[in-house]
């Protein structure tokens, strides 16, 4: 073989090599690339049917007797709603009669459907004497299998969806008295033990209220500092500690934020658990290093002729950085300051510590009342077996991922509306 | 009313699926425990100090801001103000070592309470790990063992899972992105991997629990393996995805600090553009990767969410991928989520777990920052 064979077949395998090492860069590429794609969309599938609900049609027919005899507000607000649905069920199949089927029929319903028919009747106490028909929540299994979630297949003895529950749910089908319907108590209300009537709102709103504080302290804590270390401080050995104490704060893991809040906010100023006062200030302790760092970034982004310049016709250095380069810097330190809050928002870890996951119906007012954040809602709910919670759970996800999403989106915006090049 | 115990029930006991669990109720104590020593701190000293951070935070920089509007004609006053300014923006910027005193106290002072109790050798080399109180004799994982060695190994292989996975993909989409891809491919390709970091850890978990866990446990049990429902691979697998970006970025920045020239002379002596990128920019961008990998694993031992929810709670001490493992952060969260007293090393023992977790991630973090900032300067 002569040299120029060989150096022509090292030059084929060396091109060979070539060709590999880069499909091998684009392959990890597309893996990271697919395996997004395959959360956002497993998640969406999972989740986009929680936008309806199942609602069943009874028709009810409240007597006076059902109220005592006279129909007042009290003995409105007091009478027996489940007998109500139970006896309008019982019209519905007059065929059923042993215990435990009827059992099985009463279950069809969800058990907040007597407190939807308490308030409809209190606001309108004219429907009594006459039958309506009243659209109920049906019970999360009835739900899922209306949804197509439960396998029929497997054995009734594994299933706990039961074969004359399923039965009965054609039968109402049949009847026209089962219709898919947008889901407003998942928006509208508070956590629940039932996934039929467990919403979002309080978590949302707790997540809202832990924001609003965490911005109201980090925002401007954050800038503050950035402007002393960037603008006014001289490098001595202190300025440099607080430099690698920021640095090294900004890679502390997020639960170690929650043993602080834990350990100082709760314990030492003996602040009430599952607040999202508490909350905010331990996720505004945890973003703050990432704003002052943005921050920074952005100050020094503004070129010191400006500075030079206001120095130059007598403003005093705090003028200068007042007037001058903060008004340059900000879209910066927005975008900072931003990416900060959405990271502060999908944060749960931390308010594990601090009591947030505490189960709380209630919505919360306040920042001061008990209540929790939209991530730990999800990891609540991904917690529970019942199946439909699995729904819950995604749709949970995704309304989390849009918020997040709007708020990139702002930044985007941001950025390309004030971005300057000097 | 507020009842906390349902989430730790049914991570304690996974195999009840469709039973509710009980109940365990505790009402909103207004005063919650004081710590000992502090009896008199109550929620009055808490809303004092709240008021007083508020004020500090948000009134202070107003009422300044509005002084020095009004105060624009009397050079006077207006200096001193300017030097109020001042100390205020240094006072805030002490707010990061406040911070960092905070979690060395408030660890560091309940560890000590703990190591009073369980002595820091049987903490750290004991080998059993089982820190539930017995509520029965017979009750599983209950005899007060405090060894922590289960832990850090769990800890350990979950993370190297996780490195497995994000090394190499992260480091060669760097390549790909940095070295050879197009300018389409790269603005469309780096936001994609940057979303991969901005998706909140709880949703990793979820998807961990609910789709790889039950996907890996389906598929190599036909291999005929026995495969745990909480196994470290699907945790691990995850956690390597939610990683990726952050290699990703971080060797990213640091190929592209390498200088040009060195590529060019390269080329200019006939080597192909891998070979290049192999012998010459790899090397020479070595210690900054090295950094950014020791970043990313602070960050995978850190991590929450992802084990909580995916993988397990026993503590086993093993080194299978396939069987179940827990790590230091799925332990905190166990001993500390619902009710608890300030006196029980079970609850102290979360504070001494968080201190471990907090020296290892300083100690990555310290080496790590220098080492990237080390091989800046060389071709700053």
């Amino acid at each position: 073989m002569s040299q120029v064979e060989i150096i022509q077949r090292g030059i084929r395998r060396r091109y060979v090599v070539e060709g590999m090492f880069r499909a091998c860069g684009l392959s990890a590429l597309i893996c990271g690339v697919v395996f997004l794609a395959f959360l956002l969309i497993t998640t969406f599938v999972k989740g986009y049917t929680a936008l309806q609900q199942t609602y069943i049609g009874l028709d009810i027919t409240p007597m006076e007797e059902d109220f005592d005899g006279a129909v007042t507000e009290e003995t409105l607000r007091r009478a027996d709603y489940g007998a109500l649905i139970k006896r309008s069920l019982r019209e519905a199949f007059p065929d059923v009669t042993r215990r435990k089927e009827k059992k099985t029929l009463y279950r069809l319903v969800s058990s907040g459907a007597q407190h939807e028919l308490r308030q409809k009747l209190v606001q309108n106490p004219g429907l009594v004497g006459q039958t309506t028909t009243f659209w109920v929540l049906a019970d999360d299994e009835v739900d899922m299998y209306m949804k197509g979630n439960v396998n029929v297949s497997i054995p009734e003895k594994k299933r706990r969806f039961k074969d004359h529950a399923i039965e009965l749910t054609k039968r109402l089908v049949q009847q026209d008295r089962i219709q898919l319907r947008f889901n407003t108590p998942f928006f509208s209300r508070g956590d629940s033990r039932e996934p039929e009537q467990a919403g979002i709102k309080g978590a949302a709103m707790g997540s809202l209220f832990a924001i609003l504080v965490t911005m109201l302290l980090s925002f401007p804590v954050g800038i503050a500092a950035a402007i002393y270390l960037q603008e006014f401080a001289k490098t001595n050995r202190f300025t440099d500690f607080i430099e690698v104490n920021i640095n090294n704060l900004a890679a502390v893991p997020s639960i170690i934020f929650g043993l602080l809040g834990l350990a100082i906010f709760i314990n030492l100023f003996g602040l009430p658990r599952s607040i999202p006062l508490v909350g905010g200030m331990v996720l505004a302790l945890m973003t703050l290093p990432t704003i002052i760092i943005s921050s920074r970034a952005a100050l020094a982004a503004v070129p010191p002729s400006i500075r030079e310049a206001a120095l130059g016709i007598g403003a005093s250095p705090v003028q200068t950085v007042l007037h001058h380069v903060l008004p340059l810097a900000m879209p910066g330190m927005m975008t900072g300051a931003i990416i900060g809050l959405a990271q502060a928002m999908g944060e749960t870890a931390p308010l594990l510590m601090i009591g947030m996951v505490a189960f709380i119906v209630d919505i919360p007012g306040s920042p001061l009342d008990p209540g929790t954040a939209l991530p730990v809602q999800i990891y609540l709910w991904a917690d529970s077996p019942e199946r439909a919670f699995v729904e819950r759970t995604s749709a949970a996800i995704i309304i989390l991922l849009l918020f997040l999403s709007l708020v990139n989106g702002l930044i985007v915006v941001l950025r390309k509306k004030f971005e300057k090049r000097w | 009313m507020i009842e906390c115990s349902s989430a730790l029930h049914s991570i304690l006991y996974p195999n009840r699926a469709f039973t509710k669990p009980p109940i365990a109720k505790f009402s909103l104590s207004v005063r919650s425990q004081p710590l000992a020593g502090f009896p008199g701190w109550s929620l009055t000293t808490g809303m004092a100090f709240l008021g007083a951070l508020f004020g500090c935070f948000i009134a202070v920089p107003i009422m300044l801001f509005a002084a020095l509007g009004i105060s624009r004609r009397n050079r006077v006053v207006t200096r001193h103000i300017e030097r109020f300014i001042r100390w205020f923006l240094i006072a805030c910027s002490c707010l990061a070592i406040l911070t960092t005193i905070g979690i060395v106290m408030s660890v560091l002072f309940e560890s000590i309470r703990f190591f009073r109790i369980i002595p820091i050798p049987d903490f750290l080399f004991g080998l059993e790990w089982s820190p539930q109180t017995a509520i029965r004799e017979d009750q599983v994982g209950s005899s007060g063992a405090f060894g922590a060695v289960p832990l850090f190994a769990g800890t350990f292989l979950i993370t190297v899972i996780a490195m497995v996975v994000a090394v190499p993909l992260g480091l060669m989409s760097a390549i790909y992105l940095s070295e050879y891809a197009g300018r389409r491919i790269r603005t469309i390709g780096k936001p994609l991997l940057e979303i991969l970091a901005g998706i909140p850890t709880v949703v990793y978990g979820f998807f961990a629990a609910l789709t790889v866990a039950p996907f890996i446990r389906n598929n190599l049990g036909f291999l005929g393996m026995d495969v745990s429902s909480e196994s470290a691979l699907a945790a691990g697998l995850v956690m390597g995805i939610m990683i990726l970006p952050f290699v990703s970025s971080l060797s990213d920045d640091v190929i592209n600090a390498v200088p040009q020239s060195i590529r060019d002379g390269s080329y200019g002596l006939g080597a192909t553009h891998s070979e290049t990128i192999r012998r010459i920019v790899l090397p020479a961008a070595l210690p900054g990767i090295v950094g950014s990998i020791l970043l990313a694993v602070s960050r995978a031992i850190g991590e929450t969410m992802i084990v909580v929810m995916a993988a397990g709670l026993a503590a086993n001490l093993t080194a299978n991928p396939f069987e179940s493992v827990t790590t230091v952060t799925v332990q905190i969260v166990t001993l500390l989520i619902g009710d608890q007293e300030f006196d029980s090393p079970k609850t102290l023992a979360a504070f001494a777990l968080g201190l471990v977790l907090f020296i290892m991630t300083l100690v990555l973090n310290v080496i790590a920052l220098r080492v990237v900032r080390k091989y800046k300067e060389q071709y700053e």
